[in-house]
């Protein structure tokens, strides 16, 4: 091996790979293990039970919903945050970590207690008939919740490095603020709003805590995959729910790899030649 | 296109960065605005840009006064110090911007060949697919020329074109700005502190200081008849001794030095490295060497004067000298300047 100049190579890559198999890989390979236990027949029976198919429907529906209202809203917040200074600027930055810090029963209940039809946003809402607690909906706004830093934390550093001067150049060419916003920022931001998206979308995928108190958990129509896996769990049927769970480790691993390789050809400009 | 500043002002926060400055830039001219860190001359790039707004006074394009133009009417081409090229466009694309983001609508086949067209003048033809990672500095700069010209410009304005790049690189790329800007003969304001850079490449220099212009006029008017001491220090490496005046002349040692029109009393005097001559005796400043420093031109000689004035002389190099050597410092040419 080549001499290195930089020390701790071989202690750093030890507890690295340690910490990756003890706390990553071996309860995903148990994971695997057990649904694999079952045979071919069994597994597809079970993941592809209609009460199985309704809840990827519903759980990857509304991820997507919640993924796709972050995208918007998250940019908008991040692109606030570094553009502008103003009171509570610092506060409003504090704030986007919350979700991360509270316990996501937590913000389930107290999500639960606003849009209940009794609530302060459910009885405004009711009136306009629009219901949000026990529907997909309310699935939709725990994920919202829950996954909204992974968009805002990584678009915004981004944003701050962008170079004004590239702003300046595109409006002294001529480009409108929208043709700037289109043609130079949006792409620059891409990769970041990429690893974002997909943070986001695995999470909401995944998210049990806060869903489940809003969510009505009605099989067929607002029960979640976690939680069917969770059901299956409780009856003791451990090969069901790791069958059923692989199906969201399966979706979740292909939709990271998907990104990724979306990330790399929006970044191929930094390629060397 | 003509330029015209009328008075116009500037102020940052509780900083005022340009007090007051007017001037006139003839249709074709290439003026450098030359001054130290500081001095405003960025900030009056970027107002006759657009990129920031005079807080007072007026700016005329021709005849139309501009001040309130924003900048993507205002048909300026600019070029960053940095470049400022978009990354994740490629050379071609770069340069195609301004023109697919223009009102008047042009086809594909018209842009493309505009696109060759200066990729040519910049002399980057195999480079229209590269990004800007994947080239050096020089072409970066370049490629953001051919940017700013894409768009027909009526004014170039250029801020430290050459800052960020190696000495040799810069040198070349001057001359080459000096023949693009002849063969095009559009209205140029380049921004620079490097003298050297402003006096090879201008018709005109305009010289600024604390926000105001201290001078300015042809190379050759800035470089023979500086206005102020400042002036004389800015444009290039200078030696300054506090000398008396009595009846029209100053005397340093054995010199004398012709100072008319200054009242008797104390001056400065200002001497350049290359008007000054060493001898072993004769009419001059005595002075013992302290250190001779040897360049491709010829020899630099650091001397003490017998008065405690460092002073630094550039001979001839076939003029034997050594250091702790006594000797005399002759002055060809000294300008005078009151004590201040």
């Amino acid at each position: 091996m080549a001499r290195r100049i930089l020390p701790g190579f071989p202690l750093a890559l030890g507890i690295t790979l340690v910490y990756v198999s003890i706390i990553v890989v071996l309860p995903l390979g148990a994971l695997v293990f057990k649904a694999a236990s079952l045979g071919f027949e069994d597994y597809w029976r079970i993941v592809s039970s209609p009460r199985a198919v309704a809840s990827y429907r519903v759980t990857a529906l509304s991820a997507l919903g919640a993924t796709v209202f972050n995208l918007v809203f998250g940019m908008a917040l991040a692109w606030v945050l570094v553009r502008y200074r103003f009171p509570g600027r610092r506060f409003i930055d504090a704030l986007v970590d919350l979700p991360f810090a509270l316990p996501t029963a937590v913000a389930g209940i107290a999500l639960t207690t606003l849009f209940a039809e009794n609530g302060w946003f459910g009885s405004v809402l009711a009136h306009a008939g629009i219901k949000v607690a026990y529907t997909p909906l309310g699935i939709m706004v725990a994920m919202a919740f829950t996954s909204l830093p992974f968009i805002v934390r990584t678009v915004q550093p981004v944003l701050e490095d962008l170079d004004p001067a590239l702003e300046e150049a595109a409006q002294t060419l001529g480009g409108s603020d929208r043709s700037i916003f289109l043609r130079v920022i949006l792409p620059l931001l891409t990769p970041a709003l990429l690893a974002g998206l997909s943070l986001s979308f695995a999470r909401s995928l995944g998210e049990f805590g806060a869903i489940i108190f809003i969510a009505g958990n009605q099989p067929m129509s607002t029960e979640i995959t976690a939680l069917l896996a969770f059901i299956r769990l409780e009856e003791y049927d451990y090969q069901a729910a790791a069958a059923i769970a692989s199906v969201l480790l399966i979706t979740a691993f292909l939709m990271l790899a998907v990104t990724n390789i979306l990330q790399a050809r929006a970044l191929r400009y930094t390629a060397r030649g | 296109m003509k330029i015209r500043l009328d008075n116009v002002v500037k102020t940052f926060e509780t900083f005022r960065a340009v007090h007051g400055v007017s001037l006139e830039i003839e249709s074709g001219e290439l003026v450098a605005l030359l001054g130290p860190s500081g001095s405003g001359k960025t900030t009056i790039l970027r107002m006759v840009a657009g990129l920031e707004y005079a807080d007072a006074g007026h700016i005329y394009f021709g005849e139309e006064d501009a001040t309130d133009i924003p900048v993507r009417d205002r048909g300026v081409g600019f070029v960053f110090q940095h470049y400022a090229l978009f990354p994740h466009m490629t050379v071609a694309e770069n340069i195609a911007f301004g023109m697919k983001v223009s009102k008047t609508r042009r086809d594909k086949a018209t842009i493309d060949a505009r696109v060759a067209d200066l990729l040519r003048l910049v002399q980057l033809d195999g480079l229209a697919e590269r990004f800007p990672g994947q080239i050096s500095g020089g072409q970066r700069q370049r490629v953001a020329l051919a940017r700013a010209l894409a768009v027909d410009p009526k004014v170039l304005l250029l801020d430290e074109p050459f800052g960020a790049l190696d000495a040799n690189v810069r040198r070349d790329l001057r001359r080459w700005l000096r023949e693009i800007h002849q063969e095009l003969g559009i209205t140029t304001l380049f921004v620079t502190h490097d003298q050297e850079e402003a006096l090879d490449l201008a018709d005109r220099v305009v010289i600024l200081d604390k926000g105001q212009i201290v001078q300015q006029g042809t190379p050759e008017e800035v470089c023979r008849n500086p206005a102020s001491a400042f002036v004389m220090n800015f444009l290039g490496d200078t030696n300054r001794i506090s000398a008396a005046v009595s009846d029209g002349v100053a005397r340093l040692g054995e010199a004398e030095i012709p100072a008319p029109g200054f009242a008797d009393g104390p001056v400065e005097i200002f001497l350049r490295p290359s008007d000054l001559g060493w001898s072993s005796s004769g009419a001059g400043i005595p002075a013992t060497v302290a250190r001779v420093i040897d360049r491709p031109a010829g020899r630099r000689i650091l001397a003490m004067t017998a008065t405690g004035d460092a002073v630094e002389l550039d001979v001839a190099p076939e003029t034997r000298v050594n250091a702790r050597e006594q000797g005399v410092i002759t002055i060809e040419r000294a300008r005078v300047y009151a004590a201040g």
